[in-house]
């Protein structure tokens, strides 16, 4: 018999994504995503957010069947990702989720958005190590997961204790002056910057911070550090030297990113480790883990670009891992969970009252 | 068969309808489960009625005004429907299904309003005439405090959660209906396709676009320059 065909819905920030997945081989991934709207915001509004699902869920939905040449009629099951994100945004995904299970008589399966972004690779570099760490950086999410198996087993090592990395990125860069999204534009300033010329702080490193947040990271104070640092030059009417800033403060992060994501391998004895999430882009980040990984002997796995943002294939292989492992499919009751822990790959489900 | 849906108030549910003939109608009573209730509602509404997804030949979505993250749950799942089936699907004012059982249990008989809860001390309101028995949208809809709204408006017999939540509102009786009927959404639904309504050709029509109602526009600053940080 033929691999099941998947459909994966994703709607848990600023992009609606529809993806087609057939056993573990991609068939389409169409995104649309809201970002110019919340580009004057300096960040996602939530309801400008959910109202761009709204208008784009059933356009994309099109569009994924168009790029994957099958009609809705053929789909086997759905995926959807029911947390963790934005509750209004979730929601929007979850219910169009339910209607095509429902009016396609087909099994929903709602699945943790933390797990699709370390499953997605399946996609891309085939069957995942077992165990294998994963690295998740976006401006949503920064989290270190120790997984032994995506289907049943994500362990959370450690997180951002304050804000995102993208979004510390995001920030850094409305002070220097660049555009929204801020990591591509960071990314590019500092290629033309000395990453030592300012030593901005790196967060949680230090020795007491190490016994009680060993995995976490912080980056509210680094940006802050930054934004101080600017605006006394500004304030001494002295240029501020953007390309430097930027690179100093990309080093920063990139520093303690691939320092703990190292750590975490060899303390744990996992020799693969994913790197994932939008920020995984970044070509400091990319350049910095592959060199420490390389002289620790971990082998280094990043999916490709479109595949690390997030998008609909992702819980389509998440689902699709999930099938062909025999776990039961969701109730058509299950809530979006907008703080889903990332422990928990599957929603509870409540029973309707 | 008419699938109708409504998620504007804290009745989710969904209705399955023959002609002007509800056959099943499921509702829960949750302000903030839409999510999670609406499927199983109309699952359960389909099965009541003896039908599957697959004989509907048309979708009636109740398009608010109503707190949105629960109404946009009723209408990505009236286009999903819609696009999965090829059937047509048509918003209806969730304000209209109030008027229209208003009228039909008798509580009304002459000009009347409808007052949901908007939250935030506001309701979403419109104005209603009863005609050959039947309402008229007359003005509205609209989102207000009560208090603000015109005394001629206040004044009117009111249906809805709205005159349960403000002094400022007269309740139109003890059998006033408080929430959203999906049956009453699809029987409104029904009258305008039979009648031939077109939709989008008739201004203030009943048949609307499937899409919320807003009335608001969302909460969002454009942030100033960093504050200085000592
Ligand atoms: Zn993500």
């Amino acid at each position: 018999m033929a691999e099941p065909l998947v459909l994966g819905v994703e709607s848990s920030c600023d992009e609606t994504g529809i993806g087609l997945v057939r056993g573990t081989t991609l068939l389409a991934n169409a995104v649309a995503s809201s970002v110019d709207q919340h580009a004057r915001f300096g960040g996602v509004v939530p309801e400008v957010a959910s109202r761009a699902h709204l208008e784009a869920m059933v356009p994309t939905i099109q569009r994924a069947c168009a790029d994957a040449g099958v009609t809705l009629e053929e789909v086997d099951a759905v995926a959807v990702t029911a947390g963790p994100g934005l509750a209004g945004a979730l929601l929007v995904g979850v219910a169009a989720a339910k209607a095509l299970a429902l009016g396609l008589g087909v099994p929903l399966y709602g699945v943790n958005h933390l797990g699709a972004h370390v499953a997605v690779d399946v996609l891309d570099h085939g069957p995942l190590p077992q165990p294998m760490m994963a690295l998740l950086v976006s401006g949503g999410h920064t989290n270190l997961l120790h997984v032994p198996d995506i289907t049943s087993d994500i362990r959370s090592l450690g997180e951002t204790i304050d804000d995102a990395a993208g979004e510390a990125f995001d920030k850094v860069a409305r002070v220097l002056g660049l555009p929204y999204p801020g990591g591509p534009h960071i990314d590019r300033v500092a290629r033309d910057g000395d990453p030592t010329a300012i030593r901005f702080p790196r967060g949680l490193t230090a020795r007491k911070d190490m016994e009680r947040h060993r995995y976490d990271f912080s980056f509210s104070g680094l940006k802050s550090s930054v934004v101080r640092w600017v605006q006394a030059r500004e304030r001494d009417g002295e240029p501020v030297p953007v390309a430097d800033v930027a690179a100093s403060f990309q080093e920063a992060v990139v520093d303690v990113l691939t320092r703990k994501a190292v750590l975490a391998c060899t303390e744990h004895d996992v020799m693969d480790l994913q790197l994932g999430g939008g920020v995984a882009a970044n070509g400091r980040l990319r350049e910095v883990l592959e060199e420490r990984c390389a002289e620790a002997g971990i082998r280094l796995r990043v999916p490709r670009r479109d595949l690390c943002t997030d998008n609909g294939a992702m819980v389509a292989a998440l689902g699709s891992l999930l099938i062909a492992a025999g776990h039961e499919p969701s109730p058509l009751d299950i809530p979006a969970d907008s703080s889903q822990p990332v422990g928990q790959i599957r929603p509870l489900a409540r029973v309707a009252s | 068969m008419l699938l109708a849906l409504d998620t504007a108030t804290g009745s989710i549910g969904a209705a399955v309808l023959d002609g002007d003939q509800v056959l099943s109608e499921v509702t829960f009573q949750d302000s903030r489960r839409h999510g999670e209730l609406l499927a199983p509602a109309m699952e359960q509404a389909l099965t009541a009625a003896g039908g599957t997804v697959a004989d509907l030949t048309a979708v009636a979505v109740g398009v608010g005004p109503g707190p949105f993250t629960g109404l946009r749950v009723g209408i990505v799942t009236g286009l999903v429907l819609g696009e999965l089936r090829g059937i047509p699907v048509h918003g209806i004012c969730s304000l209209d299904a109030l008027a229209e059982q208003a009228v039909r249990d008798g509580v009304v008989d002459g000009p009347f309003l409808v007052a949901t809860d908007a939250r935030r001390k506001e309701v979403y309101w419109a104005e209603y005439a009863v005609e050959q028995g039947r309402p008229r949208r007359a003005s509205g809809p609209g989102v207000a405090h009560a208090v603000d709204l015109p005394e001629s408006t206040r004044a009117l017999p009111a249906v809805g959660r709205g005159p349960l939540l403000y002094d400022a509102l007269t309740r139109a009786g003890v059998d006033a209906p408080v929430d959203v009927h999906p049956g009453m959404l699809g029987a409104v639904a029904h009258r305008a396709l039979a009648a031939g309504e077109v939709p989008g050709e008739v201004p203030d029509g009943i048949l609307l676009a499937p899409e919320p109602l807003y009335l608001r526009r969302p909460d969002a600053a454009v942030p100033g320059p960093p504050k200085v940080v000592p």
